[in-house]
């Protein structure tokens, strides 16, 4: 083997929580998963079939780096329809390969060596890792259950430093289920201003929130200029396969990000683009209706598990419950591993969204009802025999 | 929430009373409460099941009869169309708009009893102008369910 040092920061990081799991679900034969990060629901046949059309027109050629102009001027209406959003089709949005490439490459555009990005947890596995491979150190605030798991201006000013160059926000959350309203915005977008941040806000699950309708920090006065809002269509759409996001922001951040986009992707899937634009047109009432299911599931899980001792803050966004286990006396990791082994239930530890996931797991209710009262019943039975264990 | 739960209801009209009061945020009493007057308002007009009878080693055969019928003074096609939807053998009575006036799904036996029904039946009513009878050979989708295929969930078992 060639002794040749490969890049020390990729070789470095950690392997991912959930890959653990995972390989021993998939050695399960009847395991139920409570894991999973996508919708269950197919993609709407009307999105598919713009596909199907889109390939027999032999469609299968490059498209403009920043993506078909027409999915880009259908986002932009998309965007304003739904969340008052301003951005222009030519200059302010590139389509990427996900929301992931999105993150990825808005983190390349901003920063330089030794650049302080601030990341809240739990949150998705990714900043980090993108932080330290665009050459920034990820600083990670622990956020708290007393407060919902929203984000704080105390707590963004403790991890402030000069080095600081900017804040990921990432609401309706994964794997918390928390948003941030217009007040809760309002503080940090305070903050960003007066210490000069960029706010990257990772909005993917801006469409599902229940209750509170979602809230841009893009649109709070005095930070457009200063954000970079990443979405995309797969958790809205059930598209998560297609691969299909978007950045959009003001042109000068957008005009680097495009170079990184155009030499590393070139341009995003032409199928999945000409299918996300039949989604970006017609998909709305789409939206609502799987809406409308995940948030009946949200209720009965938040009112099983507590029912059951599993303590829940009631989630307002994304589609996932992050109950406490602390009660049962067991580590976040010790939890999904026995409840896997005795009752074939897969649940993700809090700890795999960082450190201050301890104490918590991430249950996903992107099942059917059906399947998530079968897997809800095996936890009950496993949480009460923990606490006989206990009291014996 | 009314509309919410019949939307609810309609997929899956097995939903106990406690997991719809999960469900939408409320209770027991609230729930039973709200299908009881939907009931009696016949709003909802019953629970069924959807069986896919072909896999099923009962003989049954589905038809579909445009009829086209003279209205009666007065009563426009309601009179003859109760005529009609009340045998039996009618499952279902719409009213259309178009070339015929009266679709009428017919399930038998046989398509000879079918037949037999439409014959000695339908057709000899006074109002009834003309039938045309269509024998339904396969249902790939009933009442928004599809009947062939397998749901299985392909997703990775566990992803961020």
């Amino acid at each position: 083997m060639m002794n040749r040092e490969l890049n020390r920061i990729a070789a470095n990081i950690p392997p991912s929580g959930i890959r653990k799991f995972f390989d021993i679900v998939t050695t399960m034969e009847d395991a139920i998963s409570l894991g999973v990060g996508e919708p269950d629901f197919d993609t709407p046949w009307h999105i598919r079939e713009e596909g199907i059309y889109s390939l027999e027109r032999g469609r299968t050629f490059y498209t403009s780096n920043a993506g078909l102009v027409e999915l880009r001027q259908e986002i932009c209406k998309y965007l304003k329809r739904r969340f008052d959003l301003d951005y222009h089709y030519d200059t302010e949005i590139a389509v990427t390969v996900g929301g992931s490439e999105g993150i990825d490459a808005t983190l390349r555009t901003i920063l330089n060596p030794g650049d302080e990005v601030l990341v809240p947890e739990p949150s998705f596995v990714c900043y980090k890792p993108c932080v330290s491979l665009s050459g920034g150190i990820p600083v990670p605030i622990a956020l708290k259950v007393e407060n919902e798991f929203r984000l704080t201006r105390a707590e963004v000013e403790e991890h402030l430093t000069e080095k600081t160059k900017a804040i990921i926000l990432s609401f309706p959350n994964n794997p918390t289920g928390a948003i941030m309203t217009r007040e809760d915005l309002q503080a940090i977008a305070d903050v960003a201003i007066e210490k000069d941040l960029i706010v990257i806000s990772d909005e993917i699950y801006a469409e599902l929130t229940y209750g509170e309708e979602h809230v841009s920090i893009a649109t709070l006065a005095g930070m457009r200029e200063r954000t970079i809002v990443v979405s995309g269509f797969s958790k809205a759409y059930a598209m998560t396969g297609w691969r299909i996001g978007y950045v959009v922001a003001p042109a000068h951040f957008i005009d680097v990000l495009k170079i990184i986009h155009q030499y590393a992707i070139m341009c995003s899937p032409t199928t999945s683009q000409y299918a996300a634009l039949e989604a970006a047109k017609n998909g709305d009432k789409d939206i609502e209706e799987m809406k409308g299911a995940y948030d009946q599931r949200r209720r009965l899980m938040v009112e099983y598990l507590n029912n059951m001792g599993l303590e829940c803050f009631e989630p307002q966004g994304a589609f996932y419950v992050f109950p406490s286990i602390q009660s049962t006396g067991l580590t976040s990791e010790e939890f999904a591993t026995q409840l896997l082994k005795s009752k074939k239930v897969a649940v993700v530890p809090g700890t795999a969204f960082g450190e201050s996931g301890e104490g918590f797991i991430r249950c996903s209710y992107a099942y059917s009802v059906d399947e998530l009262k079968i897997a809800l019943e095996r936890i009950e039975e496993f949480v009460a025999e923990i606490k006989e264990n206990k009291s014996k | 929430m009314k509309e919410q739960l019949l939307y609810a209801l309609e997929n899956h009209s097995k939903r106990t009373v406690k997991d719809l009061a999960a469900m939408f945020g409320t209770s027991e009493d609230v729930i039973s409460e709200e299908l009881t007057q939907m009931e009696k308002e016949r709003i909802i007009c019953g629970y069924h099941a959807l069986i896919n009878w072909d896999k099923t080693n009962t003989d049954k055969v589905t038809a579909l009869i445009e009829v086209r019928v003279t209205p009666q003074r007065g009563e426009g096609f309601d009179k003859i169309a109760r005529r009609i939807y009340m045998f039996e053998e009618v499952k279902s009575v719409y009213l259309m708009s178009g070339g015929f006036d009266l679709t009428v799904i017919i399930e038998g036996a046989t398509m000879k009893e079918v037949a037999l029904f439409v014959g000695q039946k339908l057709a000899p009513l006074e109002s009834v102008l003309s039938t045309a009878t269509h024998f339904v050979l396969k249902k790939y989708k009933d009442y928004g369910v599809i009947f062939e295929e397998e749901r299985k969930d392909e997703r990775m078992a566990v992803t961020p």
